[in-house]
């Protein structure tokens, strides 16, 4: 009988130190998952900037251009530059590549030879509307948004392409 | 399967056994509740540690971004708060409980021989305590930190020969301080301090086990098992620990002040609550009595804590019979208790109002006259529809703010000018000037508004804003009287005869606001 007695107090014991323990890890460990995975609040940048003028383009003639662009990085509010591919496809139209393989994110430049983006990693290739014609690519390039202000190149945020 | 796993690691590694020959440890009989302290200030250095490292994970260790990015943890970042707060009152939780172990070991004699080695790696632990808490203080990079740290830097600088040494290994020439003391603080935080801690305590955990934990003086009963006994008990005064922590950490917010200002003369520096008896102890002393406060006592005070085990040598007896230790424990705490609270009381209240210009506290009226207040809370906590200004950092540009308040305060009257004041404020804000928003008294507030349309910022100078052909008017009240500052501003020059300050006959209700504002302005 008492051993019996000893014995519950022993579960009791033991039941209370890791029902306590239990606590403590999540109160420190749901607040330390929530501080490393979720998203800061930072707002969304947005804002148009003028990249280019239209009538210095050619149509069907990819340019680099290279623009300021103001963006929040974590507690730094920074001022980089920032490269696109613009192409003309029409009068008042023109759409805007970003300039990262869809692949692993190496740069990606125009030639001219046989009219491709052609990436210098894995040799992935896109057409000029931006499509997959060859090498490891998931997707098309990504596009910026833009808008045609007169003769004024507007590019907003970039856009993720869909996938293949 | 579970079994099968853990034979494995047993037979590999032993660690089984290990835990269980450590946990089966015998204690005495006499052993209880008053032994908890020591788990519970391990359990408070393992917070430290762990809270530490997820701030590191998000702080930038270098002047200004230091006070950029812990801003970004505590307003952008989920459960940022929370972790600055358990990191900051674990810091100080830890002081007590480490303190409150001390006194325990100290009045239950528990230091004496063979312990005495055991007594003196725990005077190291708590020196090391104290210094996490002196170089964690500059981290936060605001007034308080940069301020407080520079009395720090000072007062060692005085210190007899060394002086000029010390001040150099904190990285600092003559009591200077900037990237590179923050550098050293930063360095010795993270990367000095934690691992000589760590060893230190495995050193004295290691001792404690070596020499088994102090019995009575007489044991009557037989000795008993560490777990789970024991463990139980330690544990209760863990989570009873955390709990308290933890509701500190919710519901008293840390402050996250204005960045570190070299030039700001307004601050009034204060050290953390623990230090503030050594500060006190400070005013005792002038000139080249000084060092008495600074070094001597203190030195000597830890020269009799090492050396306790050794002016101590007596056979153990009874708690009760050692009123000497008692009497030692009463002294030395109604001396911090007295010191302490002298300091408090003459520390100088500045109400976040007190250090604004004459636009800001203006700024503060329109916020109420626009009743911005209807959509955003002030104060932590205080969920309205729209953001609450205490809770996040304001960094919208001025013209999208301004366009805020003109859409949404339309038909309050206020002017273009106003709302860029607003922004401007708004953009400034922090933690403690939030504040002000919500308790600002309504006539300090119209007494600023009525400075602002009266254009008296053209010869008077305010927290450094104004033209410089009138006195300037921080502190005012403390030179003039009530009655003076009325009869001046109605017949200037029956006060000060040639003034070049035209009379102002303001009515009642006017002059009382701004005779109200004038005695918010606080040198």
């Amino acid at each position: 009988m008492a051993e019996e007695k000893i014995e519950k107090r022993r579960g009791f014991l033991v039941g209370s130190i890791h029902a306590m323990m239990g606590t403590i890890s999540a109160a420190l460990g749901i607040p330390a998952l929530g501080y490393l995975f979720v998203p800061a609040r930072e707002k969304k940048q947005g804002g148009w900037i003028e990249a280019a003028d239209i009538s210095k383009l050619t149509v069907n003639q990819p340019e680099q251009v290279i623009f300021q662009r103001v963006r929040r990085d974590g507690w730094k509010v920074v001022s980089e530059k920032t490269a696109a591919w613009v192409v003309k496809t029409g009068e008042q139209q023109v759409v805007a590549f970003s300039p990262v393989c869809t692949h692993l994110g190496c740069a990606v430049s125009w030639n001219p030879g046989d009219k491709t983006f052609a990436c210098p990693c894995h040799t992935s290739s896109f057409s000029p509307d931006g499509k997959v014609m060859a090498g490891p690519a998931p997707r098309a390039l990504d596009r910026f948004d833009v808008r045609v202000d007169g003769i004024k190149v507007m590019l907003g945020d970039v856009k993720k392409s869909a996938e293949a | 399967m579970l079994n099968k796993v853990l034979d494995w690691v047993e037979e590999r590694t032993g660690a089984t056994s290990g835990v269980a020959h450590f946990l089966n440890e015998d204690i005495p009989g006499s052993s209880g509740w008053h032994q908890v302290l020591g788990s519970v200030a391990m359990f408070c250095f393992l917070v430290q540690f762990v809270t530490g490292i997820l701030l590191a994970l998000n702080y930038a260790p270098t002047p200004p971004d230091a006070h950029e990015s812990l801003r970004f943890i505590l307003t952008e970042l989920t459960s940022g708060r929370l972790i600055r707060g358990l990191h900051h009152w674990g810091a100080s939780m830890m002081i007590v409980v480490v303190v409150l172990h001390l006194l325990q070991v100290f009045l239950w004699g528990a230091y004496k021989k063979p312990r005495e080695a055991t007594w003196m790696l725990g005077v190291v632990l708590l020196l090391l305590t104290l210094g996490f808490g002196l170089t964690g203080y500059l981290l936060p990079w605001d007034n308080r930190a940069y301020w407080g740290t520079v009395v720090t830097t000072q007062i060692t600088a005085k210190a007899p020969i060394a002086g000029p040494y010390i001040l150099r290994l904190m990285g600092s020439e003559d009591g200077q301080i900037g990237v590179q003391t923050f550098a050293r603080f930063y360095g010795a935080h993270v990367l000095l301090l934690p691992p000589i801690t760590m060893l230190l305590i495995g050193l004295h955990v290691f001792l404690v086990r070596k020499h088994g934990v102090a019995p009575a003086p007489v044991e009557t009963e037989p000795t008993k098992k560490f777990y789970p006994g024991q463990v139980f008990k330690d544990t209760v005064a863990i989570f009873v620990m955390f709990a308290i922590l933890f509701a500190l950490a919710t519901l008293v917010r840390v402050p996250l002040g204005k960045i570190a200002d070299p030039t700001d003369t307004t601050y009034i520096p204060r050290p953390e609550w623990y230090f503030l008896f050594l500060f006190q102890l400070l005013k005792f002393f002038e000139g080249p009595l000084e060092i008495v406060g600074s070094m001597v006592l203190p030195g000597v005070a830890v020269g009799l804590l090492f050396a306790t085990p050794f002016i101590d040598r007596g056979k153990a007896i009874q708690l009760r019979q050692r009123t000497f230790a008692i009497g030692i424990v009463l002294l030395a705490g109604i001396g911090w208790a007295g010191l302490t609270a002298a300091a408090m009381r003459t520390t100088p209240i500045m109400l976040p109002w007190n250090s604004f210009t004459a636009e800001e506290v203006a700024a503060v009226g329109s916020f109420r006259q626009g009743q911005c207040w209807q959509c955003h809370g002030t104060t932590p906590g205080d969920a309205k529809s729209g953001p609450n200004l205490a809770d996040i950092a304001v960094h919208e540009d001025r013209d999208v703010l301004v366009a805020h308040f003109q859409k949404h305060a339309a038909n309050s009257g206020l002017k273009d000018s106003q709302f860029r004041q607003l922004a401007n404020f708004l953009r400034n804000l922090d933690d403690e000037s939030v504040a002000a928003l919500p308790l600002t008294p309504n006539s300090v507030v119209a007494g600023a508004q009525l400075y602002m349309k009266n254009n008296c910022g053209v010869c008077h100078i305010v927290r450094g804003a104004g033209g410089k052909s009138g006195p300037p008017l921080n502190g005012v009240a403390s030179r003039r009287d009530r009655a003076w500052l009325e009869g001046h501003f109605m017949d200037p020059q029956k006060f000060s005869p040639g003034t070049m300050m035209p009379p102002y006959k303001f009515n009642r209700p006017e002059m009382d606001n701004m005779l109200a504002y004038m005695e918010a302005l606080k040198d």
